[in-house]
């Protein structure tokens, strides 16, 4: 097990001041969550709702998936369905080329950084824009979204309007936000209107209807989508709902657990190409279905990439999103990464300090942080952690099995916080002293009070 | 009523006046409670690290230790809960299930079981009230303000009871402190910042005294404001339902 994801979170928090910037920021959009939320006394009833409807989706999944591709098909829709990361872009090049189209205009979508669609298309010749403001921003810089829903969170508005300066030539030193979308807007028109293909993500995909839906705030997935003469539609085969009734429940829950919002700006339905276009969806497995195996990690597979449990969460505020080394960060994304990528992410899901804010704020009711729990016993059982860790747990759990000998080590213990000094105690391997004093040790322990008081 | 007395490893060493303030808060309601000597710790710190595996003798001891009381009774909300949520399923046997059930938190026990009315003790100061996360959203003693629904807490309840306290409003209710069991290790910086962050919200509340179910959030917050010489009271709430001594 690597150290990489400590040692980026302790580079983060050290800067105190960002620090202080970035968990307000996120704990700003967590208040406008609870603002929205508890106005709606069926608020909680929606989560069940939501979280059932979803377990019965993993369930029947197979069946869905084929009800929905009968459906898109007969629509006039092209259903492709792609394996792994490497097959889903493979199709969109393929789709891509056999219209000799070289631009192309993506809204965001998080299943294409999944499978970083980008970097494949751009080594196949082929200009790539992603048009969402935040997804804009981190493609400028060449870094990835540090969040699901807020991909340049991580970003203060004065380094946008340097990179903006660098690459769309405003005015230096400008930070105004409305002066920098602006810009932003006039440079993205461009290539919009240069675009002849468009790539979404898919928030939701209707079993019953064969169409998909899409949430956004900018409106960009709509304008590359009726711009273009073909649109493909990107998604992770978890994002089928059964009915198109069921689909109000989830544009409610999802603008309020996201933003605070009661609803997106925009929510987009797209059922069949326009006449002399084409429309593409691709139905991307890439791991799921191994993780839909796994009894204990399942209801991952309910998320609806709202982003909830990042934006509550103590330690991805003051963390960073980039800290965590994976598309999806957050509590959420320490599941979903070693459920899929143990030997990449087997540290992540120790990573939090299991406060359960995450499952409380999911609107699917995930059980986020006992999944989380579950996931560090099946780290420590199946990946290789560094001998001396495990020779240590195995030594605490033979203290702790033998009272005397636990008594011993408590004694000598509180024997040395009394009386030894301070250098001695709060040396280098004391993790625990190096940012706390030790409590003040008292001479009796409560058994040896009560052996003095309670027994004759 | 029997009551066993289970005294986390951390409390029976570094705290005993809080198993003394139980043991007599039980007493001073009729409890008849004993102590098993031979205890030691629930095994959430192993299970926490991932090594949950490695605590299933100590679940059964624990199980075998409490198999004559009616209910078993702990101050520490974090430890009640990791033998409430997880025992059950690392011993699966009925005499686990059984000692699962039975097991409380002192505060839970005391509003629940004991229908706490009153306190004959007084505690004038300006208080902060933290629940801890594993009482709040694992033993659901209060009301998470995630959740959308009827507003709760027996923390808050037990507390009013004590004539002359008052307690402070925070601007986070109910942030994490940051301690985490092996997490206050592994990541310190982080949960240091963490507990800094809760500790600043209680003093520009106003806080004299921080007041918790959990000791183990209030030793990590003590430790904080030790070492940065923060002057600031800590008390596990049955130390002063029970009266601080004089």
């Amino acid at each position: 097990m690597s150290t990489t994801v400590a040692r980026d979170i302790e580079a983060y928090v050290r800067d105190e001041k960002r620090v202080d910037w970035h968990d307000e920021s996120l704990w700003h959009i967590r208040s406008k969550r609870d603002r929205s939320t508890h106005g709606l006394p069926e608020w909680e009833q929606l989560r069940q709702t939501a979280s059932q409807i979803k377990e019965h989706v993993i369930s029947k999944l197979p069946d869905l998936l084929e009800e929905f591709e009968r459906n898109a098909t007969a629509n006039g829709v092209k259903v492709h369905w792609a394996r792994d990361a490497q097959e889903h872009n493979e199709i969109v090049v393929q789709i891509l080329q056999s219209q000799q189209i070289d631009k192309v205009v993506k809204s965001k979508s998080m299943l294409t950084e999944e499978c970083k669609l980008n970097h494949h298309l751009e080594k196949h010749a082929i200009q790539v824009v992603d048009t969402d403001l935040g997804e804009r921003i981190v493609q400028l810089r060449d870094e990835e979204p540090s969040h699901i829903v807020l991909p340049a969170i991580h970003l203060k508005k004065e380094e946008i309007g340097e990179l903006f300066h660098e690459h769309l030539g405003t005015d230096k030193g400008a930070a105004d936000p409305k002066y920098l979308t602006e810009a932003a807007r006039q440079h993205l028109r461009t290539k919009f209107l240069e675009s002849t293909a468009a790539i979404t993500g898919v928030n939701f995909a209707i079993a019953e209807t064969g169409g998909v839906t899409i949430c956004t705030n900018e409106g960009n997935a709509d304008l590359g989508v009726n711009l273009a003469r073909v649109q493909i539609h990107c998604m992770g085969i978890e994002k089928i709902i059964p009915r198109w009734t069921d689909l109000g429940i989830f544009t409610r829950l999802l603008g309020r657990s996201a933003t605070g919002q009661s609803t997106t700006i925009y929510t987009s339905h797209y059922h069949k190409p326009r006449p002399g276009t084409e429309m593409h969806i691709i139905l991307v497995d890439n791991g799921r279905s191994e993780h839909r195996k796994r009894e204990d990690f399942r209801a991952s597979l309910k998320c609806i990439r709202c982003g909830a449990c990042i934006n509550t969460c103590p330690v991805y505020r003051r963390a960073g999103g980039h800290s965590y080394g994976a598309t999806i960060p957050g509590p959420i994304g320490s599941i979903l990464n070693p459920t899929r990528k143990p030997e990449d992410h087997a540290e992540l899901p120790f990573a939090s300090s299991l406060c359960g804010s995450c499952t409380d704020v999911c609107p699917v009711k995930i059980n986020i942080h006992e999944q989380l729990y579950l996931l560090r016993q099946d780290i420590t059982e199946t990946s290789v952690v560094p001998a001396s860790k495990t020779r240590s747990f195995s030594f605490l759990a033979r203290i702790l099995t033998r009272p005397r000998l636990y008594r011993m080590a408590g004694s000598t213990a509180r024997w040395a916080t009394r009386n030894l000094p301070r250098w001695a105690i709060y040396h280098r391997s004391n993790a625990w002293g190096q940012y706390r004093d030790l409590p003040a040790a008292p001479q009796d322990s409560f058994r040896e009070w009560y052996m003095k008081n309670r027994t004759s | 009523m029997k009551v066993g007395l289970f005294i986390p490893c951390f409390i029976d060493q570094f705290y005993p006046q809080v198993g003394i303030a139980c043991l007599e808060l039980l007493e001073k309601h009729g409890c008849t409670v004993s102590y098993p000597l031979d205890q030691s710790c629930c095994g959430q710190p192993l299970a926490n690290a991932g090594y949950e595996k490695k605590t299933t003798q100590i679940c059964q001891d624990y199980v075998r230790r409490y198999q004559d009381v009616d209910y078993i009774v702990t101050p520490s909300g974090s430890c009640a809960h990791h033998v409430k949520h997880n025992y059950p399923r690392l011993v699966e046997s009925a005499d686990a299930q059984s000692a699962a059930e039975r097991t409380y938190d002192i505060i839970d026990f005391l509003v629940d079981v004991l229908a706490m009315d009153h306190c004959d003790t007084n505690h004038p100061q300006r208080v902060g009230l933290h629940i801890g996360c594993h009482s709040l959203r694992g033993l659901r003693q209060a009301q998470s303000s995630e959740i959308v629904g009827e507003e709760f807490s027996r923390p808050r309840y037990l507390t009013s009871l004590i004539p002359g306290i008052e307690i402070v409003s925070l601007s986070r209710q109910d942030e994490c402190c940051g301690f985490g069991g092996t997490f206050a290790v592994n990541h310190g910086e982080l949960s240091a910042r963490m507990g800094h962050d809760r500790l600043q919200d209680h003093i520009a509340a106003g806080a004299e005294a921080i007041i918790s179910g959990d000791m183990s959030c209030l030793m990590h917050l003590q430790g904080l404001s030790k070492r940065k010489k923060i002057d600031m009271n800590f008390y596990h709430i049955a130390e002063l339902l029970n009266g601080l001594p004089a």
